[in-house]
């Protein structure tokens, strides 16, 4: 007996597309979301923006983003870690995803707005991720899709290489359904889980994403045959403040500030070229250059010039007349923070930095050195900011077909369980970071996963 | 600034110090954008953004932040409180200020003490016969209670209102830091209260609204705010042809149902009736998520007082030519007179703080 034609397994963007596609096809579905409608839809709550092809400038996006171009920067991040014929069904998707939202209630800022660059080549949510996910609930609510918050899923019931259907932790409850499509994202917030691969220092890692992707789902499906992609000590791992929430810190917690300071252990050594290159496309290393340091902290310390040359951070910066007293407040030796500025401060050449350029303003002879925007920290009063390993994503996922369908160990797809979402993002996006992306391999395969799975069923178009 | 009017501009600071870092709303409204230009908020910068925002839902709704997260972050809520506590920090005689924290008692004890007052005086200066008599024709009016008390009373109130508004308008624009950057951010200023273009969404002014009962976009607010203000505007344009009738034309009130202070009053009065008991209406059903209930008796005591101004207008003009007159225009009178009086410690001056904000915001932006 079956329940529904389709049940989702998260209200995320990937879900919600994906039941939205469905129910539009004459499916009857169930979303069933683990958080409460407050913090529903997994990262999707943290996301702005998603990542377009256009051969022309659009309402929402300017000037054009060909694939060629698209695809380069995918196997440029990647460095070719991609299954490229997915990679291609996304990117070409991606072109008709803000209209397909929009008619769905999405809005979007008009493009050549919004603070950060990225106009041309991503659509930036009007209020960001969770306005998105108010339309689309809306939208999936006035379809007649039902959705179940607070709901977590305990297990997913296979019967002979066939998901037939979940069951709820409340009170062992089993839904049936002819199709299971999971998008309950990866498994950042399962601590223990995350153990496995990173020891005993991600206790002191920050989650900058949801507190709600506990990988349950992710688990049952690979511990019930499916075909793994991507390796457990995978995630996308920023440096954020330390003093951000051990949760769910999102955009907020990050700090822009490592291109323009001195960044020191918990031994006030430095350990890593602060100005390698441009933040946006550095940051995502540095959550793993702090957990590779004693205790998983590091400080970035700054002098009043310096702190007014990034945005502003959601935690106010530790602050004091002497590089000894703030050593002090940081809980860093004063004597060999001292030692280690005055040998920073020594090694800058001379003259202004430009940060628009790489201005190869290096130090001489340091180890490491650093290698642009190297201004002395001498104008008093001195900042410090804090700085944790902030795990927003993780890689580890199913691998799946052009179709969402998950694949098995040996290559076949299950015939009736799909995957969409950051669970199955690895397939496209091995390693790395593209601004954006997420989010649309999430909406590309939600549609796919909605798609396929109602046709499947024989029911219209 | 007293200590609880501390603690709504330290929280806007917190609050705004995390909004800086995310920045996901600034598609909004005019408030963000203006958030985006500072890295830290002083009094002056909180009362600012406090009277650049409507109070809609729109990054309630939108905010990964707002509660159960952690960081607690509404917006649209602490930004009421600051503005209350701004128009109370602005206000001249600050003595008369605390009248703002329980504005609809006062309000309503001053309509008595003005009914009062106008129905004593009319006793007093003219015997009940007239006062429960049928007047017809030129001056009737008058002779209830004679042209020069009539409207030297509201002369002496206006006086003292636009007073205060100077006063409260220079502390104000000083305390925000603005500067005056000639016509083009008057005339942007201007356009932006006209059309209240940063009440409908999306920064546009061609949105299709701010979520105001939930996270549903709607228009009705604005068009009931428009209603209200153009309203207003044809009533105050009606007494202005009145004057100009009365002492160019030597023509006295009443003037016929088909002249024009009475088209303009009449019109203008239903608009207002209209958009006061929509304001109302929608005021009621908003998501109380984003009020602050410290700014409600404000604002009810204004939505209330203005549509019986109104209300009473018109009828009074329905009434004018029965021996109810007197009694109606009494009544008329005494919101109208208090209607004035209240005007610089009433919800009015959102007005004129908004008005100030905006022009500033718009210098702020072409200067960017």
């Amino acid at each position: 007996m079956n329940n529904y034609d389709v049940i989702v397994i998260g209200a995320g963007n990937a879900g919600l597309c994906a039941a939205i596609t469905a129910a539009e096809s004459g499916c009857s579905v169930l979303v069933i979301e683990s958080a409460p409608k407050g913090m529903r839809g997994g990262n999707t709550r943290h996301t702005r923006n998603l990542r377009a092809m256009h051969d022309e400038p659009t309402d929402v996006l300017t000037d054009a983003y060909t694939f060629e171009e698209y695809f380069e920067d995918l196997i440029r991040v990647t460095k070719g870690i991609t299954n490229k014929s997915l990679a291609e069904l996304t990117l070409k998707n991606s072109s008709e995803l803000t209209s397909w939202l929009g008619e769905r209630g999405v809005k979007f800022q008009p493009a050549l707005s919004g603070t950060l660059n990225l106009g041309r080549t991503n659509a930036f949510f009007l209020g960001g991720g969770k306005a998105l996910l108010n339309s689309l609930c809306r939208h999936a609510e006035k379809i007649s899709v039902e959705l179940l918050y607070d709901t977590p899923v305990k297990k997913m019931i296979f019967d002979d290489g066939f998901c037939t259907g979940v069951q709820l932790e409340k009170d062992n409850k089993i839904i049936y359904s002819k199709k299971v499509i999971a998008t309950a994202g990866g498994f950042e917030a399962n601590l223990s889980w995350l153990s496995e691969g990173w020891g005993d220092s991600v206790k002191n890692f920050l989650v900058r994403g949801t507190p709600y992707n506990k990988g349950v789902i992710l688990k049952e499906i690979l511990d019930n045959g499916a075909k793994k992609i991507g390796e457990l000590d995978q995630c996308h791992a920023v440096a954020i403040d330390a003093r951000a929430p051990k949760y769910d810190g999102g955009i907020a917690s990050r700090i822009d500030g490592v291109p323009f300071s001195v960044v020191l252990n918990k031994n006030s050594e430095r350990f890593y070229d602060e100005g390698e290159d441009f933040w946006p496309k550095r940051y995502a290393i540095w959550g793993r250059l702090v957990a590779g340091q004693p205790d998983q902290i590091a400080y970035s310390i700054l002098d009043s010039v310096g702190v007014n040359r990034f945005m502003p951070s959601v935690f106010t910066p530790i602050v004091d007349d002497t590089i000894e007293g703030l050593a002090k407040k940081l809980d860093l030796d004063p004597v060999k923070t001292k030692k280690s500025i005055d040998e920073f401060n020594n090694a800058c050449p001379k003259g202004d930095i430009d940060q628009k350029i790489l201005d190869g303003k290096a130090t001489v002879g340091l180890n490491p050195n650093k290698t642009n925007w190297s201004a002395t920290i001498s104008k008093a009063p001195f900042y410090g900011f804090p700085l944790r390993p902030g795990i927003t994503f993780t890689y580890m996922g199913v691998e799946v077909n052009e179709n969402a369908q998950v694949l098995k160990s040996d290559g076949k797809p299950f015939s009736n369980l799909y995957a969409a979402g950051e669970i199955m993002a690895g397939n496209v996006l091995g390693q790395g970071y593209l601004a954006g992306i997420g989010m649309t391999i999430g909406s590309v395969f939600g549609r796919i996963a909605g798609n396929h799975a109602s046709k499947m069923l024989n029911k219209l178009n | 600034m007293s200590e609880d009017k501390k603690n709504s501009h330290i929280e806007t600071q917190r609050q705004m110090q995390i909004c800086n870092a995310c920045r996901y709303c600034e598609g909004f409204c005019a408030v963000f954008p203006a958030m985006e230009r500072r890295r830290m908020f002083t009094e002056g910068d909180t009362a600012y953004l406090a009277n650049l925002c409507h109070n809609c839902g729109a990054c309630y709704h939108a905010c990964q932040y707002s509660p159960p997260h952690e960081f607690e972050v509404n917006v649209p809520k602490i930004l009421a409180e600051r503005r209350i506590d701004s128009y109370e920090q602005y206000a001249w005689p600050q003595s008369v200020a605390k009248v703002f924290q329980n504005n609809g008692m006062w309000v309503s004890i001053l309509t008595i003490l003005g009914l009062t007052i106008v129905i004593g005086l009319m006793l007093a200066l003219i015997s009940p016969d007239l006062f429960w008599g049928i007047h017809l024709g030129e001056g009737a009016f008058y002779k209830i209670l004679p042209h020069n008390v009539m409207a030297g009373i509201p002369i002496l109130i206006v006086s003292f209102v636009i007073i205060s508004f100077i006063v409260s308008w220079r502390k104000f624009w000083k305390s925000i830091g603005a500067k005056w950057n000639g016509f083009k951010s008057l005339y942007d200023a201007v356009l932006a209260t006209l059309t209240m273009r940063y009440l409908g969404g999306d920064n546009t002014g061609k949105g299709d609204g701010c979520p105001s009962t939930d996270d549903r976009a709607s228009n009705l607010r604005k068009y009931f705010h428009h209603f209200t203000f153009y309203g207003f505007m044809l009533c105050l344009a009606s007494t202005s042809v009145a004057t100009i009738y009365h002492y160019v034309l030597g023509r006295e009130a009443p003037y016929g149902y088909f002249e024009l202070p009475v088209i303009l009053g009449t019109v203008g009065g239903i608009i207002l009736c209209i958009g006061t008991a929509g304001l109302w209406y929608a005021k009621k059903n908003m998501d109380k998520n984003v009020l602050s209930l410290r700014t409600m008796g404000m604002d009810y005591a204004f939505i209330f007082i203005l549509f019986w101004v109104s209300a009473t207008g018109l009828i009074l003009l329905f009434l004018r030519e029965s021996n109810l007159m007197g009694i109606t225009l009494a009544i008329h009178l005494a919101f109208v007179y208090t209607f004035f009086l209240v005007l610089p410690f009433s919800k009015f001056v959102h007005g004129l703080y908004r008005f100030a904000a905006l022009i500033f915001s718009a210098t702020e932006y072409q200067k960017n």
